[in-house]
């Protein structure tokens, strides 16, 4: 029915009444099921081994996040941001990527950061309180992770226009053409950052993927809190295509990831992606999500795991045997045990060190400051400083 | 050579300086392009440079300071321009928590060599958030440096220092000044370091602290005070983060009395760091209290008032008369 005032079709007629399990736009190679299906757009053909690697790098991901949710339970971890239900749709983008390419996380990129080579105890230091960022952005092409939600699409946006400048974009050479992955939640697209950094990535074309997972609560308010529309249709309206993909499956979630970094690789600019998935455990291990879900939702996503989907898959056509699990669950453990050991093993910053780096030089007013300190704490017996 | 310059073309040819010098320093804001800003401080620049290096920006303050950030990730210099002072708060969060930020989170993994230029201060009869005197905001920011040029010559130099400079800064320009006097420059002569301050003129009665747009009113003041029989001493503070207190002791030690005048808010303005430092160091050469010069506690007014609302001559000397009835 169209608008009395002329405003022309209603919401519900252009984009059909809302979508609970992602809709029919979602693209999907690997049902709940663990059906492999195909698109007529995005597909790849995997190998045994990229299929075997994908499920491991999965049940590591979701290895580091149960180890330092325990951790945090243990009182070694002040907070941790968990991933569970994410593991495909990070791991997805993470593999899609290519050595040159760069990443800008959130605070709860851990598969991606796997990815990336990070050794994840590196994760670690800033939910412990014994770091900011122990990484060097540049060495592992990965951003540190940033608290302020929606703020690294911005610097994401404007890393991709300096890849423009340095000539690396569209040069027709694989080893050379680079693109930049924004990652963001559901809840930072209502942020004043987010949108202006689609509107500078359209506006210069910069080769820029923006990956949203939509994992349906940010805290305790649900999508339609932050959207009318589905997400991904957002982009139209910057310029620039957007897709849903089924962020539970890592198949798609790769296949889709790989298209549009392919894309802004070759210079056709910026593209959108939902990753549509669901936050299986809390926010962060501070939050109590029976305050504000029912259960039955839950319930109703465990059947959409990730990772048993692609578990039933590999064991159906007989890609896996035992050994291939008993081998993957002593590598857990022995990375579960890395964690926990190393964790605590973190040293402790010490009280001067906060005034060496806030600048690249000490001013001489911090000088003064941190002598001052030193003194201080030098008066006490059997000082630390 | 010698020219006479205005600050205004002080500012762009230290602009062009810094882009000929290193490929990396990139110019972004709103109209720095074809138009060359709206005060005309990037003219010619995009014509000579090109538009990958002198960036129109769409007109999203954040977006410009966010964008900043990812290009100096990528080995980048970039030099934003705010257009007017009032216009940097949808920046204040880039600002002050990933620009301000990175290198102390990156345990100086990363520097962030971004310049943020801001025309700042009032007197020109604009509209209102046109005016603004933002300066103590970021000077209150650990990360940030903050500078304000008050002259030519020092927009000149001081500008091609802070691009050059690894850290942010926090370049203020005085805008009632951009097109007003002319000063010599001589480009062969040795700069003054960007960090440090400067007495503009000795004297030894009174020590009169200001930065930006108020240093003409002090050294107008000074004049003024001459014929009444008072030697007014003023240090051009040119660097408000770090602050450069060297000289500032060294003066009031020996004049015992001192005033600050800045267009800002008195309240937890500069002058009041500059007032509980100088009483801290030099508390027994004191003969009064430091006072301070500045913007009432109100909201910038209609500017048809505005010059009753700015520190000027009368009112600084008032203070400096002040000083002596302790």
């Amino acid at each position: 029915m169209s608008d009395p005032a002329g405003f022309g079709p209603d919401l519900a007629e252009v984009f059909g009444p809302s979508q609970s399990d992602g809709g029919p736009e979602l693209v999907q190679l690997l049902t709940p099921e663990g059906e492999r299906v195909h698109h007529p757009e995005f597909d790849h053909d995997f190998s045994a081994d990229e299929l075997r690697g994908l499920y491991r790098d999965m049940v590591l991901t979701r290895r580091i996040d149960v180890e330092a949710t325990a951790l945090q339970r243990h009182g070694e971890l002040g907070i941790w941001a968990q991933l569970l239900g994410q593991e495909a749709a990070q791991i997805g983008a993470g593999r899609a990527l290519a050595p040159q390419d760069y990443v800008f996380p959130t605070y709860r990129e851990h598969g991606v950061a796997y990815c990336r080579g990070l050794d994840p105890l590196k994760l670690l230091g800033l939910f412990r309180g014994v770091d900011q960022g122990s990484w060097d952005p540049n060495e592992a092409n990965f951003g540190l992770y940033t608290i302020v939600i929606g703020a690294q699409t911005l610097h994401a946006t404007g890393y991709a226009m300096g890849l423009q400048r340095d000539g690396v974009v569209g040069t027709g050479d694989p080893g050379r053409d680079a693109a930049v992955i924004a990652h963001f939640g559901d809840g930072a697209s209502s942020q004043g950052d987010v949108n202006e950094s689609f509107i500078f990535a359209a506006s210069y074309n910069a080769p820029v993927v923006f990956f949203c997972q939509n994992n349906q609560w940010a805290i305790s308010e649900p999508i339609e809190r932050q959207t009318r529309i589905p997400l991904y249709q957002r982009a139209l309206g910057f310029g620039f295509p957007g897709i849903r993909v089924d962020g539970n499956d890592v198949l798609a979630t790769y296949a889709v990831t790989k298209a549009a970094l392919q894309r802004a690789r070759e210079g056709n600019g910026p593209s959108f992606v939902e990753a549509y998935t669901y936050r299986m455990g809390a926010h962060t291990t501070t939050d109590d999500p029976t305050r504000y879900r029912l259960n039955d939702e839950l319930e109703h996503w465990k059947l959409k795991d990730p990772i048993e989907r692609l578990k039933v898959y590999l064991r159906r056509n007989g890609l896996v045997d035992q050994d291939f699990f008993d081998a993957l669950d002593a590598e857990a453990k022995e990375l579960g045990h890395h964690l926990r050991e190393g964790c605590k093993a973190l040293p402790d910053p010490k009280p001067l060190d906060q005034f060496g780096y806030v600048y690249t030089e000490m001013t001489e007013e911090l000088e003064a400051q941190r002598a001052g300190f030193e003194a201080y704490l030098d008066s006490f017996e059997g000082s630390h400083a | 050579m010698s020219t006479k310059i205005t600050l205004a073309k002080g500012l762009n040819m230290g602009l062009r300086k810094a882009m000929e010098a290193d490929d990396k320093v990139l110019l972004m804001g709103e109209d720095v392009g074809k138009l060359g800003g709206v005060f005309r401080i990037t003219d010619g620049l995009q014509k000579d440079f090109g538009e990958d290096r002198v960036i129109d920006s769409p007109l999203a303050e954040s977006g410009i300071v966010g964008t900043a950030v990812g290009m100096a990730l990528r080995g980048y210099r970039p030099v934003v321009e705010i257009q007017f002072d009032g216009f940097v708060y949808p920046a204040y969060d880039q600002i002050v928590c990933q620009v301000a930020k990175y290198t102390f989170r990156s345990q100086g993994k990363v520097k962030m060599p971004i310049v943020i230029r801001i025309p700042f201060g009032g007197g020109i009869g604009a509209v209102e958030h046109h005016s603004e005197s933002p300066e103590a905001q970021f000077a209150h920011t650990p990360g940030l440096k903050v500078v304000a040029c008050s002259n030519p010559v020092d927009g000149y130099w001081m500008i091609q220092q802070a691009i050059a400079h690894d850290d942010p800064v926090i370049f203020l320009e005085p805008k009632r000044q951009y097109h007003a006097d002319k000063a010599e420059l001589d480009e062969d002569a040795a700069p003054e370091p960007l960090f440090r301050s400067r007495v503009v003129r000795a004297g030894d009665d009174v020590t009169v602290l200001a930065y930006g747009p108020t240093v003409k009113t002090a050294l107008k003041c000074a004049e003024a005070a001459e014929s009444e029989g008072r030697n007014l001493e003023v240090i051009d503070l040119r660097t408000l983060s770090p602050l450069d207190m060297a000289p500032v002791y060294e003066s009031v030690r020996r004049t015992g009395r001192c005033v600050v005048t800045h267009e800002a808010h008195v309240n937890l303005g500069m002058g009041a760091e500059l007032a509980a430092r100088i009483t801290e160091e030099c508390f027994y050469s004191l003969e009064a209290p430091v006072l301070r010069v500045g913007a009432f506690d109100t909201p910038y007014p209609p500017s048809r008032i505005e010059e009753e609302y700015l520190p000027d001559l009368d009112r600084v000397l008032d203070a400096v008369d002040r000083t002596f009835g302790y």
